[in-house]
């Protein structure tokens, strides 16, 4: 009895001294993965603060004090003022990404609402057809698209960056997921009997009872169009610089060849990843819990 | 019991409603993806110039997909067959010869810019796989004792989030072939990199302008991106197994090896399936970052265009010469087909067996009923 204890101890302790060594090389494992993940950011944050000489003389990981100038150089040079205006880029991408992602979630809501609770003819057919058309990539209706713009003449205006955010079938394909698991529809039928209309009861009952949904796919809407850089640079073709949008900018600095200190380049490259990296530090947790959430599937 | 005001509810139909609340998606649809796409298909089948030209049939598909056979010695007037043309008639046919060239070369484009499409591709996902799994294998590990997953977590999505235009502009400068490149820096204190104060960008790792070292840098960045996503795509798989059969493992003195081939992957099929197709269609759409690496590179680098930069290229009016919607409009078609058979793979895998069995079922009951009824009326009753 007492010998079988003491093997049983034994194989115990080494299945516990295996899982502790295993999960201290996976911690270390770990630690290098977040090292790579975080060491090209900390890298273009320690090259903004450095001087052009400074950064041709070596690779280091202690910043510097030339931040200053560097943003007054990219202020006042006039080749970089005219390429980077980063205020102006903020304020472009702000605006078309807000609406566009104001004008997703809504219809986005509106229309699998609408699937949800209403029975209509046509409804497996239109929520079918919204799951394929899912697949189509932006890629494969673009040259369309542009030649269609111009000859409507809406290039170089915002409004085909924007209005197209109403169509989002991928949002709809995760509301309908989320209203079906947790929207019962007697909500409506008392709404009904108390005396509510459609849209109010849409309004007023629906809508606060998406918001867990809602508030994940705007974070994503908004995201995707803050980062987008496909769309703007086939729509906005005209070169003027008070229309283009924040990656637009990053993209004219890297193909313009004056940009030659590359303190400048590292300055406004920081510039334009520190409002989304700011605002995913705080947003994190909704953030990896909805792409948790968008990949189990009903 | 239903009161009266339920029971006029009940009759009244509320289907109108709706189709109002879809129609705004349909109108929106219809007008910027729908129309876009019946009109790249158009285009696809129209001459090329920024402008769109006449009816030309499947020339563009021809000329995309097919090699032309161009004979320089018509361009050079070498030739024998029109050596005692007379002039007019000579020039017309160099002319037309000449006028292959560019088809020619269309050919040469889209099959390379397929090629590195696909390179790329491999390239990132199955490093992306691999490390993804395996990461989500031992974060949902209970027995591991592992501090600060969730921290963990946050950092490895991260590069998800940053834009991507600003990513390949970042890799380019720390790419960069000169001594201002963090990259040929590090290689020159290691040894590798000579002469660092050189200003011959061949005497640097040629991260920019060389064949392989570009596509490299392309699929670590790719990686370095998409890692985070698919390991918590894969984790919220891997939760949603009955964690009683990792248990009964577990107590059946299964190896961590053993569970992973024999429970995890198993089970986690569907979702593997689901992040491979997403995957290929985000992988035949890569572009910002490709895109700006053709662009840094001094001669255009056909080396790391893909083809959703060949596309945009093509329709790409401004600032180049050779704007042609019709190679574009072909190319999205193909990729368009390429797509749509992906597509429909993993609608087929994906599809509720369970409900496809009920459907079949009850039509079974149906025609059952059909027939017993049919039975009757031959009774005459």
């Amino acid at each position: 009895m007492s010998d079988m204890k003491s093997v049983y101890g034994q194989g115990k302790d080494n299945y516990m001294l295996k899982m502790r060594i295993k999960s201290t090389v996976l911690f270390i494992w770990f630690v290098i993965l977040t090292i790579i993940c975080l060491l090209p950011i900390y890298v273009l944050l320690i090259n903004a603060t450095r001087s052009n000489n400074e950064i041709s003389s070596g690779f280091t990981l202690i910043p510097s004090d030339y931040f200053a100038t560097n943003f007054k150089n990219m202020r006042t040079l006039d080749y970089a003022k005219n390429a980077f205006k980063p205020l102006i880029g903020y304020r472009n991408s702000a605006i078309i990404t807000c609406s566009a992602t104001v004008l997703t979630v809504f219809f986005s809501a509106l229309t699998s609402y609408g699937i949800h609770v209403y029975d209509f003819k046509l409804k497996d057919i239109s929520y079918t057809f919204i799951l394929l058309i899912m697949m189509v990539p932006t890629q494969v209706t673009s040259a369309g698209f542009v030649e269609f713009m111009i000859s409507l003449k809406l290039h170089n205006t915002y409004v085909p960056l924007i209005l197209p955010a109403i169509a989002a079938p991928a949002v709809i394909f995760f509301m309908r997921s989320y209203l079906k698991s947790s929207f019962p529809l007697d909500i409506v039928e008392a709404a009904r009997i108390d005396g509510s209309g459609e849209f109010r009861t849409f309004l007023t009952i629906a809508i606060p009872m998406m918001k867990p949904a809602i508030a994940v796919q705007a974070i994503f809407a908004f995201v995707a169009n803050w980062n987008n850089f496909y769309t703007p640079s086939m729509i906005l073709i005209d070169g003027d610089k008070y229309k283009q949008t924040l990656p637009m900018m990053v993209q004219a600095v890297q193909s313009s060849d004056k940009f030659t200190d590359f303190g400048i380049v590292y300055t406004c490259i920081a510039l334009s990843i520190v409002p989304i990296v700011i605002a995913y530090v705080l947003l994190s947790k909704w953030i990896v819990g909805g792409v948790a959430l968008g990949g189990v599937k009903e | 019991m239903a009161s009266a005001a339920q029971r006029r509810i009940k009759s009244i139909s509320y289907a109108k409603y709706g189709y109002i609340f879809i129609l705004p998606f349909f109108l929106v649809y219809f007008f910027f993806q729908f129309y876009p796409l019946i009109n790249t298909f158009v285009l696809s089948f129209h001459g090329n110039d920024t402008t769109v030209k006449d009816y030309v049939g499947f020339d563009n598909y021809k000329a995309i997909l097919f090699e032309t056979d161009v004979n320089y010695d018509i361009i050079k007037g070498k030739d024998p067959s029109i050596r005692d043309l007379p002039a007019e008639e000579k020039k017309a046919a160099r002319q037309a010869e000449q006028a292959k060239v560019n088809t020619a070369q269309q050919h040469e484009l889209f099959t390379q810019s397929f090629k590195n499409t696909l390179i790329l591709w491999f390239g990132n996902f199955i490093p992306q796989i691999i490390l993804s799994l395996s990461l989500a294998v031992w974060f949902t590990d209970a027995m591991l004792k592992i501090p600060g997953k969730g921290f963990f977590k946050i950092v490895m999505y991260m590069p998800n989030i940053i834009t991507a235009a600003s990513v390949a502009v970042l890799f380019l400068s720390l790419c960069s072939e000169s001594k201002y490149g963090a990259f040929n820096q590090i290689l020159h204190s290691v040894g590798i990199v000579e002469d660092i104060e050189s200003t011959n960008s061949d005497d640097f790792i040629r991260f920019i302008n060389g064949k392989w070292e570009p596509r490299f840098v392309i699929m670590f960045i790719q990686t370095w991106m998409w890692f985070g996503n698919t390991m918590i795509m894969l984790m919220s798989g891997i939760m949603g197994i009955n964690p009683s059969l990792f248990e009964a493992a577990s107590i059946d003195g299964a190896s961590s090896g053993q569970v992973f081939r024999k429970i995890t992957l198993p089970l986690l099929s569907p979702i593997m399936v689901y992040t491979l197709v997403t995957s290929m269609i985000g992988g035949l759409q890569m572009f910002d970052i490709p895109f700006l690496f053709r662009k840094a590179g001094s001669d255009p680098s056909e080396h790391v265009r893909t083809v959703a930069v060949y596309i945009y290229e093509k329709f790409h009016t401004f600032g180049t010469v050779d704007a042609s919607y019709g190679y574009s409009g072909a190319a999205s078609v193909c990729l368009f087909i390429v797509t749509l058979c992906l597509g429909s793979v993993t609608f087929y895998l994906n599809r509720d067996k369970d409900a496809i069995a009920k459907k079949k079922q009850r039509k079974k009951l149906a025609q059952q009923a059909k027939i017993k009824n049919k039975q009757f009326g031959g009774l005459g009753i």
